[in-house]
């Protein structure tokens, strides 16, 4: 017999956004294989574009007032009952506080249970010889020395991968099943705090996920809507 | 002053009252070899400790209660900053769940502590742990000034409480393992914690292949849907089984745990 919780979790949640990218306070292009340290103010919309498809996006966001207080994957999918992000899911803190809010998703399922991969766990996962490629991690640690905000490798905790799928099957296998995003897929988010967001335009090489060539994604940022009179 | 009779020449006496170290393991695990057994706890459900273990000792946890669940934390003992990936042993090992032959790997690509029996089948790696609020939402409240010990503690609370001994902080509080829980999730992704499985009386056993602080509580799994406050008891013992050898079943499971163990041993010997 198994007890399912008060599940609010579903595979896949498709939702359009009505946001208009010419109406965007910041556009950018993150490339290929490259770290991007950015601020995000409570209100503010994100919408994270994957321009050639299957690019995993591995990103993890904090409490800008308060570095300690991280993303937490294990909150977050314990809130929700289930392990897939998409539109309505509720970005939680290691303080139980909602950070951002999914609020439209055309991919509509990304990974949070993946992790980020390092020069060190690819030795363990492909072969010994492959530590010297580069890495998220690697982007990661670079990025936090850069910014010089109080951030250091204790706070690299398990991040989202956007537009990867990682489907649990019934006798608990963990795959990495083909991409279920494409050219032009998005997903949006809104932050409920202001936040900084420590991205990974990931430069893995040896996963056949994003067909061995990891691709460019664009961060599209609009502020809060003025409140209508 | 115990002793009875003093021997000046050797600085040693004769001792009338021993330590109340009770052998523990003899009820849960009495086919382990005496002579290796370092220590052993019984530890009730709700309760946590912490651990300094040494590479090539074995832990072996067995579930005392119907209700046992133990969350189970691990930290480099040389380098706190080390410390048991979740993602990285999982990602690794294509696995959502953990059984004799997975090798818990930190986010230094190293084998922290290796499955080397297991009498369960499936331990759950998704690591949620009780909080205080989802505690009082589903349980109650139950505070010191009237229960005492049976107050009722949460996972969180508990490994924040170990961990902090040595240093470490909430944001050091990594993903556990909670040993003796399973957490299947369906098609639609929802988690489903199995409530079906006869967990008292198993066993499993954790080897370490590097020198680990290890933390863990008692307190009932978070998606544990049986009502009422009731963990069940987790008995512990700690013996010196050596690190992995050359034809060790944890190396020959995966490449990758044979990577990962192999990793340790050259941390070990450098």
């Amino acid at each position: 017999m198994t007890n399912s919780p008060a599940a609010t979790t579903a595979a896949t949640r498709l939702q359009t956004s009505r946001l208009d990218p010419a109406d965007a306070a910041l556009r950018h292009r993150q490339p290929a294989g490259e770290p991007w340290l950015a601020e995000l103010r409570a209100g503010q919309t994100v919408r994270i574009v994957d321009l050639e498809g299957n690019q995993a996006a591995d990103v993890l966001f904090y409490n800008r007032h308060d570095v300690a207080e991280h993303y937490s994957a294990t909150d977050t999918l314990l809130q929700q009952g289930g392990i897939y992000l998409t539109t309505g899911s509720v970005l939680v803190s290691s303080a139980g506080r909602p950070m951002l809010t999914i609020v439209a998703d055309t991919c509509g399922r990304h990974d949070t249970l993946g992790g980020a991969c390092a020069a060190e766990s690819n030795t363990v996962r492909y072969a010994l010889q492959k530590k010297f490629m580069h890495s998220c991690r690697d982007n990661y640690l670079l990025a936090m020395a850069r910014a010089d905000i109080g951030l250091t490798k204790r706070d690299l905790v398990p991040n989202i991968n956007f537009f990867m799928n990682v489907p649990v099957t019934p006798e608990g296998g963990l795959q990495f099943a083909d991409g279920v995003s494409g050219p032009g897929k998005y997903v949006e988010l809104r932050a409920e705090m202001d936040l900084w967001m420590l991205v990974s335009n990931c430069p893995q090489l040896n996963n056949p996920c994003n067909a061995y060539n990891p691709t460019p994604v664009e961060f599209i940022v609009w502020n809060a809507e003025p409140a209508t009179a | 002053m115990h002793s009875t009779h003093t021997d000046t020449i050797t600085n040693t006496i004769t001792i009338d009252s021993p330590v109340d170290a009770i052998a523990h393991w003899r009820r849960f695990a009495p086919e382990l070899p005496e002579a290796s057994v370092a220590w052993s706890e019984t530890v009730p459900g709700g309760g946590h400790w912490s651990w300094r273990v040494s590479r090539g000792t074995s832990l072996r946890f067995s579930a005392l209660g119907e209700r046992a669940n133990c969350a189970v934390v691990l930290y480099a003992a040389h380098d706190r900053l080390e410390r048991y990936s979740m993602p990285d042993t999982c990602k690794a090992l294509h696995t959502a769940h953990f059984s004799r032959g997975h090798v818990l790997m930190s986010d230094m690509g190293r084998a922290m502590a290796s499955f080397t029996t297991d009498t369960l089948g499936w331990h759950d790696p998704f690591g949620g742990l009780l909080d205080a609020q989802r505690m009082l939402q589903k349980y109650g409240e139950q505070r010191y000034a009237q229960h005492r010990n049976a107050m009722y503690r949460s996972g969180r609370d508990g490994l924040l409480v170990e961990i902090g001994k040595y240093g470490l902080a909430a944001r050091d509080l990594g993903v556990p393992v909670n040993l003796f829980s399973k957490v299947a999730v369906d098609a639609e992704g929802r988690f489903a914690f199995d409530t079906g499985r006869q967990v008292q009386g198993t066993s499993v056993e954790l080897r370490c292949e590097m020198d680990l602080i290890v933390a863990v509580s008692t307190a009932p799994h978070p998606l544990d849907p049986r009502p009422g406050y009731a963990p069940g008891k987790v008995g512990i013992a700690a013996w010196r089984s050596g690190p992995a050898p050359a034809q060790d079943f944890c190396r020959g499971f995966r490449p990758e745990c044979a990577r990962a163990l192999h990793n340790a041993d050259v941390f070990a010997l450098s």
